[in-house]
């Protein structure tokens, strides 16, 4: 692995060889490794190890970055030369901000747990292999195929400049995803930690199999607004596409659905969230692409969104807008992109807030007279950006509940669902847990029972 | 480069591999973004790595690193042996691959100027003069556009003696609009969207774009969209410009096609396929009209899926894919390919970069224009009541590529033969092989286009791939319109 002190040693040749006002270093890579399977073998086995320095130069105004994967003199050289050669030529940019000093790259008063564990940095292929043949025995136990990964990874993320800032990370991460295949039936299930420890393949394909025997010989029942169960990785998937819309310079380019809602009750007064990079179950660096501290932040209390995320230019243009007085505290919340970037910023650490009297998936199948069962949600895109509207699949595990009881497996619906309203209409919710799914960054939120959730469509299996 | 494969060639092969291959790759970029009449992006990258992919005890194994020493080539070679041997632990029968004739192969794609040679101030200059035509549009509340440059220097390596060295040439541009206004944000991109157009191309292609010259006619459209009507909900005849068709291929076309899917390697994230081994030759796809080929070879074009070799050193091939409405033929590999019965692969192996495993990925999948002369116009003055559908907003599709629903930025009702009312939020919504056994009319070469998607994800780790499509606009009867806004 790429060490501190190594780092250190190219950022000051870095610095060597620029003639900018001020030089930025971000650092990123690891070392990782993906046991791949399907039709119950190992059809793919991948390892990489890979680390780059992302050069930000700044004159007066202007700015550019450049980046390489190779630490030699002349690459740093070449390296430092095309940030230049892209900062040089343009016009100064009067709100480009310097980069920031230590102060502001301190660490957050809020302890970060260490997200390094040895033993998941350590894992080798021979141990995936030994994981993937229990699942692939539990398939085997059902008469059933399966197709998935187990992969691990140690990785840095670090970020040095001129002013002193001097941020350092690093972590592992495992996962496990597992599909289990029937003929006309299939279950998932998908588990991501930064220790290994917390990953169990057997539970986890249990569960899958469970879920593609229960589901066998769909039966098709009509599109139309259903209550529905989601499992968390369908509320992840589904709710993660909004939240790149809580920066503040999605606000000022009038391209969030928040514009004129802030501070209104947009969702149910049972939704509250937080971004919290300390939390447990998070995971990830303490710092933003500048290096700035991230803050914990609660966006949304009781259905109404309160706060906003920023980087330390979002702020200050925000400052001087017209949304000022409207968009509650602004300031440097530590959520800023690497400069120059489109977005601005986005809360990456997202934690919903445990409700009063959570519900297990099971008690909520319980309570429900008729409605639908969903594990999880596919292909999900967005239709109308300011009502968010999106559409998407339900997949790997759908099943009508009448009566309190899991009936049978459904053919999957297609969705166009307001997310404003989904929010509005829930009715019961569990503990939140870490969850991991396909169209989202990873988050810790719940399942949800949800009123009224809109399939328009039916597929063919 | 080829010290350092026969390197790692020896290493793997002495260690047991039964085959080996090498590829090492040097890539740069360029991407150069405005917003708003300010820099939002200018950066420069350059990656170099390698990898080695084997075959042991039957398995596969892959290992990659950007350290070109010669310890680093050795260890990694060794690296890929013990993960092949892993491999091997959970495994129901060995990998086989179909015979393919070594080569030792030069190609670069053809491209009249290097987009890299052009300076830095000609290309801002041009993004700020069409984001100032954007914003000379009252209405228009955020102006983005973008240009993107891509050099691929690609060495290939085998144990079987092949050595092939290609380069890739990548351009793309494109901006777009957005109005926000009362409870609509509204946009309209061009060329496309997804940053617009895309080509295995050199500088040539920005200049072919018109970009500067169609700019105020996008943001015109942008804001004029927040007065059109709502689409309308129902059956109608439909036609889809170009680009549209362009991407309706590529989900519902491309990728039930791969054979990986096909045969459940993708089940965990891509998915499968409903295109089952027994549908070839037996499924009737689309209607007489519907002629679609894979074709990589650089005859057909500068497209993202233009290529003299693929990743495993296959040639550039055309495969039919839809002749005449029958479902003729998959996009296979050489792993694949021997599990089907086929003689050969198809030759659609790529990887993002070095750090990745080749899979097959589409190559340049597209429809054949028709073969009488038909113009837009002319299909839109032979259409008494339909529905146009311009550039995409929104996409999705079902995991076995049955189920699709597409979105469009803009929309105009055609009434007699005539484009009338702009629509707002239109989309359409279908199953694949009803959707294409529906086409009654396509235009000929003229108004044909190899679009590019340069934002294809699959695969475990994600890897993005480019690929072509090329399209005319072509008419669709009795399609599913509107569901998109249906009890919203």
């Amino acid at each position: 692995m790429l060490t501190q002190e190594q780092a250190a040693d190219i950022f000051s040749r870095i610095r060597k060889y620029s003639t900018a006002d001020e030089v930025e270093g971000l650092f990123y890579g690891g070392r990782s490794a993906l046991t791949r399977f399907a039709n119950n073998t190992i059809h793919q086995n991948v390892a990489e190890e890979n680390y780059g320095v992302s050069v930000r130069t700044v004159f007066g105004g202007r700015t550019a970055r450049a980046t390489t994967n190779r630490f030699d003199d002349q690459s740093l050289k070449d390296v430092v030369k095309a940030s230049e050669d892209l900062a040089r030529v343009q016009e100064p940019d009067g709100d480009l901000l310097p980069v920031p000093n230590a102060s502001e790259g301190a660490r957050a008063t809020q302890a970060v747990p260490s997200r390094h564990f040895a033993e998941t940095a350590a894992v080798t292929p021979e141990q995936r292999a030994e994981g993937v043949g229990k699942i692939v025995s539990i398939a085997q136990k059902h008469k059933l195929t399966t197709a998935g990964i187990f992969s691990s990874s140690e990785s840095i993320e670090a970020i040095f400049n001129s002013r002193g800032l001097n941020n350092w990370h690093t972590q592992t991460s495992a996962e496990i995803s597992i599909t289990m295949l029937a003929p006309d039936s299939s279950g998932w299930q998908k588990s991501n930690s930064p220790s290994v420890a917390n990953l169990n393949p057997q539970v986890l394909a249990e569960i899958a199999a469970k879920k593609a025997v229960e589901s066998a010989t769909p039966r098709e029942i009509a599109a139309g607004k259903y209550t529905v169960i989601l499992e968390p990785a369908a509320v992840l998937d589904m709710t993660g596409f909004m939240f790149f819309d809580f920066g503040g310079l999605a606000i000022l380019d009038q391209r969030s659905f928040l514009n004129n809602r802030i501070g209104k009750n947009l969702f149910g007064e049972n939704i509250s969230i937080w971004d919290d990079v300390a939390h447990p179950l998070q995971s990830g660096p303490s710092f933003d692409g500048e290096g700035v501290r991230r803050q914990k932040i609660h966006l949304v209390e009781k259905g109404a969104v309160k706060r906003l995320v920023y980087a330390r230019a979002s702020t200050e243009k925000m400052r001087k807008s017209e949304y000022a007085d409207k968009v509650g505290p602004v300031e440097p919340t530590g959520h800023g992109f690497p400069i120059p970037n489109e977005m601005g910023e986005g809360p990456m650490n997202i934690v919903f807030e445990s409700p009063r009297n959570p519900k297990s998936v099971e008690q909520m199948i319980a309570s429900t007279e008729r409605g639908i069962l969903v594990t999880r949600l596919w292909y999900i895109r967005e239709v109308d950006p300011y009502e968010k509207i999106l559409t998407g699949m339900t997949r790997d595990g759908t099943f009508l509940v009448e009566n309190g009881k899991v009936v049978c497996g459904v053919r999957n619906f297609r969705f166009n669902q307001s997310l404003i309203e989904m929010l509005s209409n829930v009715e019961q919710m569990s503990t939140p847990v870490r969850t991991s799914g396909e169209e989202s960054f990873d988050m810790v939120v719940p399942a949800m029972k949800v009123r009224d959730f809109n399939f328009t469509e039916v597929t063919k299996f | 480069m080829k010290d350092l494969a026969s390197c790692a060639l020896d290493t793997a092969t002495q260690r047991g591999a039964t085959y080996a291959d090498v590829r090492v790759v040097d890539e740069r970029g360029r991407a150069l973004a405005t917003k708003n009449a300010k820099i939002s992006n200018a950066s420069d990258s350059r990656s170099q790595g390698f990898n080695v992919r084997v075959l042991v005890d039957g398995a596969w194994g892959f290992a990659s690193s950007a350290d070109l020493s010669r310890a680093s080539v050795e260890s990694t070679a060794a690296q890929a042996v013990a993960i092949a041997r892993a491999s091997a632990k959970v495994k129901q029968k060995d990998v086989q691959l179909v015979s393919e004739k070594a080569v030792t192969a030069e190609w670069s794609t053809p491209h009249k100027i290097d987009p890299f040679s052009i300076s830095i101030e000609q290309n801002l200059a041009l993004l700020q003069k069409i984001d100032s035509e954007l914003r000379s549009v009252k209405g228009v509340t955020l102006a983005e556009t973008n240009m993107n440059f891509r050099r691929e220097e690609l060495w290939f390596f085998s144990s079987a003696g092949a050595d092939i060295h290609q380069t890739k040439v990548t351009t793309g541009a494109g901006y777009v609009a957005y109005s926000f206004a009362g409870s609509e944000i509204q946009k309209r991109s061009y060329p496309n969207s997804f940053g617009g157009q895309w080509q295995n191309k050199g500088y040539e292609l920005i200049d072919e774009l018109k970009l500067v010259e169609n700019a105020r006619r996008i943001g015109e459209e942008a804001v004029a969209l927040h007065g059109a009507d709502q689409c309308p909900e129902g059956a109608f005849d439909i036609i889809l410009e170009s680009s549209q068709l362009g991407l309706q291929i590529h989900e519902s076309v491309g990728h039930p096609i791969e054979l990986d899917r096909v045969l459940g390697m993708e089940a965990n994230f891509a998915g499968t396929s409903f295109l089952t081994l027994d549908k070839l030759r037996t499924l009737k796809y689309g209607s007489e009209l519907v002629n679609v080929v894979a074709d990589a070879r650089q005859e057909h074009g500068p497209g993202l899926g233009t290529f003299a070799f693929d990743d495993e050193g296959v040639p550039a091939q055309c495969t039919p894919i839809i002749s005449n409405g029958l479902f003729t033929g998959y996009l296979s590999s050489r792993e694949t390919a021997a599990l089907i019965g086929l003689q050969r692969s198809g030759g659609t192996l790529r990887a993002e970069s070095w750090n990745r495993l080749p899979m097959i990925r589409m190559t340049n999948i597209s429809i054949l224009p028709g073969e009488k002369p038909l113009t837009g116009e002319q299909l839109i003055s032979s259409t008494d009541h339909g529905i146009l559908f311009q550039t995409n907003r929104s996409w999705s599709i079902d995991d076995k590529r049955y189920n699709f629903q597409f979105g469009t930025e803009i929309g105009w009702e055609i009434k007699n033969g005539k484009r009338a009312r702009m629509l707002k939020n239109p989309s359409y919504s279908g199953i694949t092989t009803e959707f294409w056994n529906s086409m009654d009319a396509i235009c000929s070469r003229d108004e044909w286009t190899l679009w590019g998607t340069p934002n294809c994800g699959k695969g475990q780790p994600q890897q993005v791939m480019g690929t072509g499509h090329g399209a005319a606009p072509a008419r669709f009867k009795k399609v599913k319109v509107g569901s998109a806004y249906k009890g919203n």
